[in-house]
């Protein structure tokens, strides 16, 4: 395996190879922009903004649905790690790709959720529940797209048995995906508080 | 490649991640306030330390990781506690909120 080549794999002052040190560098200033999000959120519905009941109208089976397809994809990029990291690189690049159908199936129900709301005729401008819901959703959907393009990158890498340690970095960005999801889920689809 | 360590039973990881995604929405039915915060923020917290602990091997990883996220996190909370104390009061005089009366989409129109 080449797990020693790239520098982002043994360059490390902290201890932690540089490569991953990065990934979560930048899923740090991620926390940062989806939970100034989520505050903002909080500070509107706390204040008793109107608009907020609107939380009824989405649909709780979609939402928990995603939330099922998320958890699951997070199990397979898990398991294609450790393939990778046991040298089954057939096996891993199964479970990225089965990864990646996850991720589409998420877009798939996010565009029918988006597509029925706007067709219902409504919009970002409506109140500041859905500017919220369209801003932190389409925001995130970004975020799977972005995933599902790299770990397509690197699942052909893997193929070639090249850069495996692409598959644990990738997978702990894919994680936080899931994790955003995990909050924006109660507060956007069952937690009408 | 992470450093070497077990692997932990993804699978069951997972079958309990869905466990709790079920009482997640099963308790906001019940439509009891405080049934609804604890089951739908108390286990999406739950939810997210499995993920992070067992998923992102974050149980494993060295203590710089931890400070770094809880730095993170703590920064997020200055953030809310700052500016709720501003939002919050819509007493006194000169306020006029365009929260309350849903006007603030209106005057960015």
């Amino acid at each position: 395996m080449s797990l020693q080549g790239p520098i982002a794999t043994h360059r490390m002052r902290t201890g932690i190879p540089t490569g991953r040190l990065a990934v979560w560098w930048g899923l740090a200033s991620e926390i940062f922009i989806f939970g100034g999000l989520i505050m903002c959120f909080l500070l509107f519905k706390f204040n008793n903004a109107p608009g907020f009941e609107d939380a009824d109208m989405t649909s709780t089976a979609a939402g928990a649905f995603n939330t099922f397809v998320l958890l699951t994809s997070s199990l397979s990029i898990v398991l294609a790690h450790a393939a990778a990291e046991k040298g089954d690189i057939q096996a891993s690049f199964r479970y990225i790709w089965f990864t990646i159908g996850g991720g589409l199936v998420f877009l798939l129900v996010k565009t029918y959720e988006y597509s029925s709301k706007i067709y219902g005729g409504i919009t970002l401008t409506e109140n500041v529940f859905w500017s919220f819901y369209f801003t932190a959703t389409g925001l995130h959907a970004l975020h799977v797209i972005g995933g599902m393009v790299i770990m397509g990158m690197i699942s052909f890498d893997v193929r070639k048995n090249h850069n495996l340690q692409r598959v644990e970095l990738i997978g702990l960005y894919w994680h936080f995906v899931d994790i955003v999801w995990i909050f924006l889920f109660p507060i956007l689809y069952i937690a009408n508080f | 490649m992470s450093e070497a360590h077990a692997h932990p039973n993804y699978i069951k990881i997972w079958f309990w991640l869905l466990i709790l995604l079920a009482i997640s929405v099963a308790g906001p039915m019940l439509e009891i306030p405080w049934v609804t915060v604890v089951t739908a923020f108390g286990i999406a917290a739950v939810k997210t330390f499995m993920v992070a602990a067992k998923f992102m091997h974050l149980q494993f990883e060295k203590k710089i990781i931890w400070y770094l996220l809880i730095i993170c996190v703590t920064f997020l909370g200055v953030f809310y506690f700052g500016v709720a104390a501003d939002i919050m009061n819509s007493s006194g005089q000169q306020w006029k909120d365009c929260i309350a009366d849903n006007t603030c989409i209106e005057q960015r129109l």
